[in-house]
């Protein structure tokens, strides 16, 4: 009855009274940045082999399978004296809308290459419609192997490690017929990476650059949620 | 009695020290203000695991001041369908009354500053606690008016709840001001200060046996509007309430009222149960202790009031109307029955206290029995449960599950 029989609203003054001593979750975002989860999904990459030559061949199965409907390919004929691609013809033109692309990695699962494949990078801007079509002066990796680090994109330390979590995580090598297969093909910069723990019996460590976040952050999560104490 | 400054005429002299009073007190509390909002913030932040403001200022302290600075800025928008000029006044009749409140309240001692007694309160009217109830009631006109000129639905119903809210409140208000007259012999802050001076033993809090504390507390924060009674602004099903269609300066003009209101209701608790001032101080700068006695006093209830704002969800209305007319008022005027008798001889007081917890065990037992009544007529004539009864069989029996 009443007010008297309803006490229970006096236990939220403990509540929030024990959140004081309580460590903030908040993370001051932009000065401190929260790690990716290793197979997250940024903007485009387009890889190129050990040797330097560009993946990708100018098929336009990417820009086929494309829901968001974001990606221009144009294929033209390698030149015969210096060729872009080991191939007969490679990507002439290669755009990407960012401002139509939903990040749902079609592109990367029907690239028969592994041309293209997806960084870790989301926090890019642009103030024009136009600087929002990212064209192969912009995704084709740099001489390193690595994404280029755009002025208008917001690169930290390590975020450009890991291009092709997805990729790997999803490539036959996955499948139990080809266990300990790796049918990633060399990389420029990197070499052929590791597979994916899952897809070999060792786990995830440096080699493949795909730690996940539960090891890295194990400190911050408490014991009964599967944290660990070091 | 009254004011000891006037006792010699009014000279220039006076004329200027209550001018110098009327400022710092007006500069104290704008300052107050811009602390109290930055400080509420960080504490409800401090019990949500975040981090609050930290953007202006070291840790976030020039936040409200760069809030204020961005709403002067801001378009000040008069609705179409407005009354312009009560639209106008609104804002003015919610800050005014909450400074003038301010200005009787007591933050220090007597000081004596070129052969004038000076109280280091703003004004010392011998009708004291009786302003501050009027004041409180002037200020519901800010929050009516302001809805209801308006001229749009979500502020009129946000100043109808405000206004209803505010007169339920104001009742049990009243009557535990007057357990504190009857205590302290005296409607003048300063008398009511001074007669709780010395020890904390004679604050009006324990004297009184901390229930009229308690219950001036609640309707306080009631009256102020202050979660979780700020039913006026609703914010889920008014859209802001009363100040709905406020915005720059005007608006300002409000948030700086609300928190103006808090701090002056928390100092006018600090009058009339903590004792004011009072405090013990060392023999250096003697002036300066009682001030930081109040302004301590002050910190704590300002502290509870975040901190009930951050505990407390908001009330529903038939949980405020209750809370106001079944609880508050009967238990402040039991209370006031109660000081009144213990004025009179202890032994009254007592046969009171006795009277009325007798009372109180008849009417829990009365309001039980009519309970458990209402309960076995609910189940129905052949003790049926409503509901599924007639899909599950089940062994009837004439006792309510609450008695077996």
């Amino acid at each position: 009855m009443g007010l008297l029989g309803e006490t229970n609203f006096l236990g939220g003054f403990w509540v929030a009274a024990k959140q004081v001593l309580k460590p903030r979750v908040t993370i001051p975002y932009p000065a401190e940045k929260r790690p990716k989860p290793p197979r997250l999904h940024g903007r485009h990459v387009l890889n190129r082999y050990e040797d330097g030559t560009e993946k990708c061949i100018g098929c336009e199965l990417c820009a086929a399978v494309c829901p968001a409907d974001c990606i221009y390919v144009r294929g033209a004929d390698n030149p015969p004296d210096a060729p872009v691609s080991p191939g007969e013809r490679y990507g002439f033109v290669y755009e990407i809308n960012y401002l139509r692309c939903i990040h749902c990695d079609l592109c990367v699962e029907a690239c028969p290459t592994e041309a293209i494949t997806e960084s870790k990078m989301f926090e890019f801007s642009f103030t024009s419609r136009a600087d929002a079509i990212y064209t192969k002066a912009e995704l084709v990796v740099a001489d390193d192997g690595k994404p280029q680090q755009l002025p208008w994109e917001d690169w930290r330390e390590g975020e450009d490690r890991l291009t092709s979590g997805w990729m790997r995580a999803t490539s036959p090598s996955g499948a139990a017929s080809y266990e300990g297969t790796v049918q990633w093909s060399g990389e420029l910069g990197y070499g052929v990476r590791a597979p994916e723990a899952g897809q070999r019996g060792a786990p995830d460590d440096e080699a493949t650059g795909n730690i996940s976040i539960r090891e890295t952050q194990r400190k911050k999560i408490p014991p009964r949620f599967g944290g660990r104490r070091t | 009695m009254g004011d000891p400054l006037f006792a010699h005429g009014v000279g220039l002299g006076v004329v200027v020290i209550v001018l110098v009073k009327a400022f710092v007190a007006f500069g104290f509390l704008l300052v107050a203000v811009m602390m109290m909002i930055w400080f509420e913030r960080k504490v409800i932040s401090d019990m949500q695991n975040r981090i609050g403001p930290n953007r202006a200022g070291k840790f976030g302290v020039l936040q409200s001041l760069a809030d204020g600075m961005k709403l002067m800025f801001k378009e000040d928008l008069l609705p179409e369908r407005a009354d312009r000029i009560v639209f106008r006044l609104a804002p003015f009749l919610s800050v005014v009354p909450a400074f003038l409140i301010f200005a009787i309240v007591p933050v220090g001692g007597v000081v004596t500053i070129a052969h004038h007694v000076v109280e280091l309160q703003v004004a010392d009217p011998q009708i004291g606690i009786l302003f501050v109830l009027a004041l409180s009631s002037v200020s519901v006109y800010g929050v009516m008016l302001a809805g209801w000129s308006s001229g749009s639905k979500y502020p009129l119903l946000g100043s109808v709840r405000a206004s209803a809210q505010m007169i339920s409140y104001e009742a049990a208000l009243g009557l535990t001001v007057v357990t504190v007259v009857l205590e302290s012999h005296g409607l003048s802050t300063r008398a009511i200060v001074e007669s709780q001076a010395q020890y904390f033993w004679h604050w009006n809090a324990l004297r009184l046996w901390v229930v009229p504390l308690a219950i001036f507390f609640v309707a306080g924060t009631a009256e102020i509007n202050r979660p979780p009674f700020d039913l006026a602004e609703g914010d889920t099903e008014l859209g802001g309430g009363f100040h709905t269609e406020y915005s720059s300066m005007r608006f300002a003009m409000f948030y700086l009222a609300e928190y103006m209101n808090t701090i002056t209701m928390s100092a006018v608790v600090v009058t009339l149960f903590l004792g004011g001032p009072d405090g013990p101080g060392l023999h250096v700068v003697r002036w300066l202790w009682p001030i930081l006695w109040f302004l301590g006093k002050l910190l704590v209830l300002l502290y509870v009031q975040v901190w009930i704002r951050a505990a407390l969800p908001r009330l529903r209305y038939d949980q405020l109307m209750n809370l106001g007319w079944k609880w508050l008022i009967p238990l402040s005027l039991g209370w006031l029955l109660l000081v009144s008798a213990d004025q009179i001889s202890r032994d009254s007081g007592l046969a009171v206290f006795a009277g009325i917890i007798v009372a109180a065990v008849a009417l829990a037992r009365a309001r039980t029995t009519a309970r458990l009544r209402r309960e076995r007529l609910a189940a129905g004539p052949a003790g049926k449960p409503p509901g599924d009864g007639g899909l599950i069989a089940l062994e009837f029996t004439d006792r309510s599950p609450v008695e077996g």
